[in-house]
């Protein structure tokens, strides 16, 4: 009896709330070359059918050396990647060493298994260590693949397609970016989760480069002007309080006896 | 029925030049019956940072509750007041806290506080923030307009069509308005009149608003 009513509770909270959060059904995608990784991103965010944010930024920050595309709710993506990512700079403090890319995946997925896929965070992992490139792909139940090119998220079918037709063995950094944008562009365009620009970062030794809004296929087609109201709005009551100036102490004058 | 939608309300908040606009109705109800034409869904921080919380009610009461007391605590310990971005990953950091079913001391605490926040602020240089969270705190933040509660889908279609960037304060007054009051006449949940703050680096405008009772 005891155990059936908390079952009972606990479906109770899956049904509310896990449709009401924002999911950003991205189509996160990344992919990964001879002497670096290329990690690739949709900036759509949806709330059920409705696009809540127009210009997200999918693409998270773990190390210097390590970034992190997040796709699934989007209140976990965040917070699993910013929890990892103190606890790695508190890593590197204690050690003083650069971050591992396998650091992070554990950290990553022993959180993710520890609640069982409650926490629906669907990662990519990027980066570069001592040991090289790396590229993983976490799911929400804590299991990992590790990749020469993967995708994930709603878009990721279509992402996955372009990186099978065109995605070759030792390409250069300008080839890489090129088929990763090709792969986002093809789950915002064929993917509805998905949309609106393209971030890109790539990662090489002992360099990161961030593209924010690398491109921006989708600008607004109808003009920003504003609207002039031809009556005002009725106002039954105002109230104007002024703010206190900031008054600057001056240091100085003569000290108070004591 | 979604619990968010127990109560109805609508929020919205806007950027202008140097300043900032939030509005909500000022409709309380249970379903379909108005209990009160005369609710307050947005607080004051302090001086120059408001939040407005939208779906259930007790919720956005105990949060603001809580927000008031960290708040001061804030103050207290660092004498001064906080910064908008920080807030507002406070806001965030407490809604997470409850991200999933937790037990205190053999009481299970079930899931998040049910209220959607809408966070608007001057910061440094009086530079403008305004931004909105789902009930588990992502943030999401934005140049232009923020919006929350059950007239969501229609605030987001006015304020898409009417606001312009670079507005001064009366003329941000005006769009704001306009906006929450063709898009709750579209929601049955919200309505009842307007309440606006409009903040500029000097001072803050408060209006009651007119709207249909229906």
């Amino acid at each position: 009896m005891e155990n059936g009513s908390c079952n009972e509770t606990f479906n109770v909270f899956l049904a509310l709330h896990r449709p009401l959060s924002i999911h950003s059904n991205r189509s996160t995608c990344l992919f990964l070359n001879m002497d670096g990784v290329i990690l690739g991103a949709d900036t759509r965010a949806t709330e059920g059918p409705i696009v809540a944010d127009k210009n997200c930024e999918k693409i998270h920050y773990m190390a210097p050396n390590i970034y992190c595309c997040g796709a699934g709710t989007a209140a976990d993506t965040e917070a699993v990647t910013d929890m990892v990512s103190s606890q790695l700079k508190l890593h590197r403090y204690h050690t003083g060493r650069e971050s591992r890319v396998v650091t992070s995946l554990t950290l990553l997925k022993s959180h993710l298994f520890s609640y069982q896929g409650h926490v629906s965070a669907a990662l990519v992992l990027g980066g570069v260590d001592v040991t090289g490139p790396h590229l993983h792909t976490i799911y929400p139940h804590g299991s990992t693949d590790t990749l020469p090119y993967a995708t994930m998220g709603s878009g990721s079918l279509a992402a996955m397609a372009m990186f099978e037709s065109k995605y070759r063995e030792g390409m250069s950094k300008d080839e890489g970016i090129k088929l990763v944008a090709e792969a986002i562009l093809s789950g915002v365009f064929n993917d509805l989760g998905s949309g609106s620009n393209v971030d890109i970062c790539v990662i090489t030794k002992g360099n990161t480069e961030y593209l924010r809004n690398h491109l921006s296929p989708n600008p607004r087609t109808y003009p920003q002007k504003g609207y002039s109201f031809s009556k005002k709005t009725e106002v039954l009551l105002t109230k104007i309080t002024p703010l206190r100036e900031i008054v600057q102490v001056i240091e100085g004058g003569e000290a108070m006896e004591e | 029925m979604s619990i968010f939608e127990y109560n109805g309300s609508a929020l919205v908040a806007m950027v202008g030049k140097n300043c900032f606009a939030i509005a909500s109705d000022r409709r309380f109800g249970v379903q379909l019956q108005t209990i009160a034409t005369d609710f307050q869904r947005i607080y004051k921080i302090h001086e120059k940072l408001f939040i407005g919380l939208s779906g259930l009610a007790t919720d956005t009461q105990t949060l603001h509750q809580r927000l008031m007391f960290r708040h001061k605590l804030y103050e207290l310990r660092e004498d001064r007041d906080m910064k908008p971005e920080t807030f507002a990953s406070l806001v965030s950091a407490m809604l997470y806290e409850k991200r999933l079913v937790t037990s205190i001391c053999s009481l299970t605490v079930f899931g998040p506080y049910l209220c959607q926040p809408v966070i608007a602020g001057l910061g440094d240089d009086d530079k403008p923030f305004i931004c909105t969270m789902d009930s588990i705190g992502a943030k999401e933040l934005a140049k232009d307009f923020v919006v929350s509660g059950t007239a969501s889908e229609s605030l987001y279609g006015a304020c898409e069509a009417m606001y312009k960037p670079d507005m001064g304060p009366e003329e941000l007054f005006e769009t704001i308005s306009q906006a929450l009051l063709s898009s709750v006449d579209r929601d049955c949940l919200s309505g009842w009149g307007g309440h606006v703050y409009v903040v500029t680096p000097t001072e803050v405008t408060e209006r009651i608003l007119k709207g249909r009772m229906d």
